[in-house]
């Protein structure tokens, strides 16, 4: 493995600035899919080690309890330019990762939260979550699934209660362009929101 | 000679890896950071394996991520790793955004445009 397209592996060595986006949501949603799709990379995968996210203190001892456990991470990359690329890392949503991704979330792009409309609920913890964070920029896309009931757009903002500012998309994960649209209209919003924050301040 | 590969598997093998530590000494290290070893500086005699392959796999340009997929290795372990070549000055670190703040809308605009170039 270790051997294998190396030669291609590398990034040319005019690149100085890399920046990552990153892909959360529920399992099986569609994350590894959708890195796949757009990453000019084979996807690959990493171990992460994490303190899982909500330990409780150990009063007797008054130590805090530390669990530490790896979780598997799929990325891909963008060389968008001469000078920049771009990494895409794909996380689990739920609650006892949130050490993970809330870590990979920092100096982001923005975060693309990828939900299945027939489970829903599954993203419930992870809007929440980023909603309390305020700082960084994302977005809702909805994976298509076959099968699957049509909702509108309206039905769906609803049904995830989300704020009216958060921009909502549909994309099937498997498909290059719609994957890649995804990701615009995220970098689109993290872009606005930069600007108006510019303004502000 | 032990099996390499029970080896590998025990859970004491990063700790030792890294010479005991479980932090790397310096923050500024991320999954992204874009890593490249100094070409003028070959490692001493007293360098680990590990250090090696790092550095050997960082003949040129990639992530701490990818570095770490291609080795096989925990990125915890691949950043105390690489901390400590880049304090040695055997590599070089070209880093993306600080932790604490947010790329800023200029940068956003080039990221937008190289996207829609490629879409
Ligand atoms: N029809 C359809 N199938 C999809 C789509 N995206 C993903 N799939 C399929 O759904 C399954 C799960 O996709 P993954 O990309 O592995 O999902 P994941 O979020 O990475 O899953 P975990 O890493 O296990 O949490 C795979 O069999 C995909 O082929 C999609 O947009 N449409
Ligand atoms: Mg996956």
């Amino acid at each position: 493995m270790v051997s294998a397209n190396s030669a291609d592996r590398y990034l040319p060595h005019t690149v100085q600035q890399p920046v990552k986006i990153l892909i959360v949501g529920a399992f099986g949603v569609g994350k590894t899919t959708l890195v796949g799709s757009v990453s000019e990379i084979r996807p690959l995968r990493t171990e992460e080690t994490m303190t899982e996210a909500g330990a409780g203190v150990d009063s007797l001892a008054g130590l805090p309890e530390k669990r530490t456990t790896t979780v598997a991470m799929d990325f891909g990359r963008i060389t968008l330019n001469e000078r920049l690329v771009l990494y895409l890392f794909g996380a689990p949503g739920q609650r006892r990762f949130w050490n993970l991704w809330e870590g990979l979330a920092e100096g982001a792009v923005g975060v693309l939260v990828l939900v299945d409309t027939r489970r829903l609920e599954d993203s419930f913890e992870v809007l929440d979550q980023l909603e309390l964070r305020g700082d960084t920029p994302f977005i809702v896309a909805v994976n298509r699934f076959p099968d699957t009931q049509h909702y509108s757009e309206q039905e769906l903002r609803q049904a995830m209660d989300l704020l009216p500012e958060t921009p909502i998309v549909e994309c099937d994960a498997r498909d290059r362009t719609e994957a890649m649209d995804a990701l615009i209209a995220l970098v689109q919003h993290a872009t606005e929101l930069s600007r108006a924050r510019k303004v502000a301040s | 000679m032990s099996d390499p590969q029970e080896y590998r598997d025990s859970p004491l093998r990063p700790y030792v890896l890294t010479g005991g530590r479980s932090r790397p000494t310096r923050n500024t290290l991320r999954v992204d950071t874009l890593l490249l070893a100094n070409p003028d500086k070959p490692l001493p005699v007293s360098a680990s394996r590990q250090e090696r392959a790092l550095l050997t796999m960082c003949t040129r340009l990639l992530s701490l991520a990818e570095a770490a997929a291609h080795l096989e290795l925990p990125v915890s372990i691949v950043t105390i790793l690489a901390s400590d070549l880049v304090d040695s000055g055997h590599l070089q670190a070209r880093s993306g955004i600080p932790a604490a703040s947010s790329p800023d809308p200029s940068l956003l605009e080039e990221v937008l445009h190289g996207l829609r170039k490629l879409r």
